[in-house]
């Protein structure tokens, strides 16, 4: 700031500085985790918090989705007298593709804002200093809590759109449309393989890194302020979605 | 401010009594300087109390007091150790010994009240919980809200949040304690209350207070030594009745509330008459 050199401030050097910052606080923040460790009921809250409370959300968009991919699957498939592989379509697309991307999003939307604002809004009252001046490390006792909730959260979160996904296509394209049962099963069961369920479990934890780290880290640095938390929160929503899609493009890349 | 230097009576050498010293500090944010050459000693069981216009940095001498902010230039001390100089574990160590009181409370919002006098009893001992539970009903007798042992910060005012908030940095039994804008808001009976207890824990408990505030009757009452900050340094030091007698201007300003003065209370701006009648767009 005093050293001599003024830098024009442009998005550029600003999305620079925010990535520096949200390194340096990632490894701070996996510091804290380690002693948070040591208290796993404030690692439970906040699995409940983050997790629990987006469940409906999540199993609600897992069912939809399904019986789109059940609906458009039979009736794209059936074009080519293929659909017997609605199973198989299904399947694959939920886990490597819209089970972990999905989640995501809406993870980012429902539990990331949460964060954000109620650190914020914790920032903004003082409750972050209180903690401080008490002795007591807001690092440990309220962002790593959070950042390990919603890490452990999300992993859950998309297997449990998976499952409820899966039912919606089997729904729709077996019980409505009429696939045979037995050929929509069998063909999911040899068409899916370790490689596909590792590349959606690998994928659903990275964004749940990516989505909590970046929630927990705009909540603690943003403005003390009302409009701070605000826009704090719309940055939450922003960043993390457009990162879970572009890292969505480069893990599936990696998996082929 | 040259007027004021000879009531100030800062000691040469670091008295032995001394729980804070502030030493010469500098401070600025974004390049705006909050202290320049800043000097406060707290001496051990007395209320000090620091008074100054809006803006003059005196939550921000809590700020330093406590280690969240260090001086750019000049020492602080506390109980007897350059807080610059110590280690995070040593801060934290320090930060054990004092409590403060928040303007707001700064009451942790998704624990009720009991839990929030308990936190710091629960984060850094590992008391059971039947003696933890003495303790907080005792605090919270205190301050007379043993009743409220179990709503959420959400459904107290702001004067019973503040009395909450002084229960959690009492039930520590820290050394110093350290209030920041105590009376700002208060009724009356409340008002009272608290300078009845910032009182009693000094005399009782021989407690060392910092009082930050610009309410001058109430601190006059209570402290036994004032500094009053202006420009970034301390322009009078001394028991409330020298304030009160002091021929500096500033000093005749703050204490009798004039709008006149060395103490602008005007933001600088272009001329009134000339911006009014359009010479000025800005």
């Amino acid at each position: 700031m005093s050293n001599g050199v003024r830098v024009r401030r442009g998005p550029l050097l600003e999305g620079v500085r925010k990535f520096g910052v949200t390194g340096i606080f990632l490894a701070r923040l996996l510091a804290a985790c380690v002693r948070a460790l040591a208290r796993p009921g404030l690692i439970v809250a906040q699995i409940f918090n983050a997790g629990g409370r987006s469940l409906i959300i999540i199993m609600l968009s897992g069912l939809f989705t399904g019986m789109v991919l059940g609906l458009l699957g039979q009736d794209v498939l059936a074009r080519f007298d293929a659909e017997t592989a609605l199973g198989q379509l299904a399947a694959l697309a939920l886990l490597k593709q819209l089970g972990p991307v999905l989640t995501g999003l809406l993870f980012a939307g429902r539990a990331g804002t949460a964060l954000t604002s109620e650190i914020g809004l914790m920032k903004a009252t003082d409750q972050l200093t209180a903690m401080e001046v008490m002795a007591v490390d807001p690092m440990a006792y309220v962002a790593a809590p959070r950042f390990l909730g919603g890490v452990i959260a999300m992993p859950l979160l998309a297997a449990i759109f998976n499952v409820i996904g899966l039912f919606g296509a089997h729904l729709i394209g077996v019980d409505l449309l009429g696939v045979d049962r037995g050929t929509f099963w069998s063909q999911t069961q040899s068409a899916v393989g370790l490689h596909d369920v590792t590349e959606g479990i690998v994928k659903s934890v990275v964004f749940g890194v990516v989505i909590s780290l970046i929630a927990v880290s705009e909540g603690y640095h943003c403005e003390p302020t009302a409009e701070g938390v605000g826009l704090a929160t719309t940055r939450t929503v922003v960043a993390s979605s457009v990162l879970t899609l572009l890292l969505d493009y480069v893990l599936t890349a990696a998996f082929l | 401010m040259s007027g004021a230097a000879d009531l100030q009576r800062a000691p040469a050498a670091p008295a032995d009594d001394a729980v804070v010293e502030v030493r010469d500090a500098h401070y600025s944010i974004d390049g705006r300087p909050i202290f320049a050459g800043l000097d406060i000693t707290v001496r051990r069981g007395l209320i000090t109390a620091v008074m100054g216009p809006s803006g003059t940095g005196k939550t921000t001498l809590l700020r330093l007091i406590t280690g969240q902010v260090f001086a750019d230039r000049g020492q602080v001390s506390v109980f007897g150790r350059d807080i610059a100089s110590l280690s995070n574990s040593e801060i934290y160590a320090a930060r054990r010994r004092m409590g403060m009181l928040f303007q707001n409370g700064a009451l942790l919002t998704d624990i009720d009240v009991f839990d929030n006098v308990a936190f710091p009893v629960r984060e850094h001992t590992n008391l059971p919980e039947s003696v933890i539970r003495s303790l907080v009903l005792t605090k919270l007798e205190a301050v007379g809200l043993r009743g409220a042992a179990r709503l959420m910060p959400s459904e107290l005012s702001g004067g019973m949040a503040r009395r909450v908030a002084l229960a959690r940095a009492i039930v520590m039994d820290p050394e110093v304690l350290l209030y920041d804008e105590p009376f700002v808001g208060l009724d009356p009976i409340s008002l009272g209350m608290i300078l009845r207890l910032i009182r009693h824990m000094n005399q009782a408990l021989g407690i060392t207070s910092v009082v930050v505030s610009h309410d001058v009757q109430e601190l006059a009452t209570i402290a036994d030594r004032s500094y009053l900050l202006s420009g970034g340094r301390v322009v009078a030091a001394g028991t409330p009745q020298d304030l009160a007698k002091s021929d500096s201007e500033t000093v005749h300003q703050f204490m009798t509330g004039s709008a006149e003065g060395p103490v602008k209370f005007h933001y600088p701006a272009p001329d009134y008459a000339s911006q009014l009648l359009g010479a000025d767009a800005g």
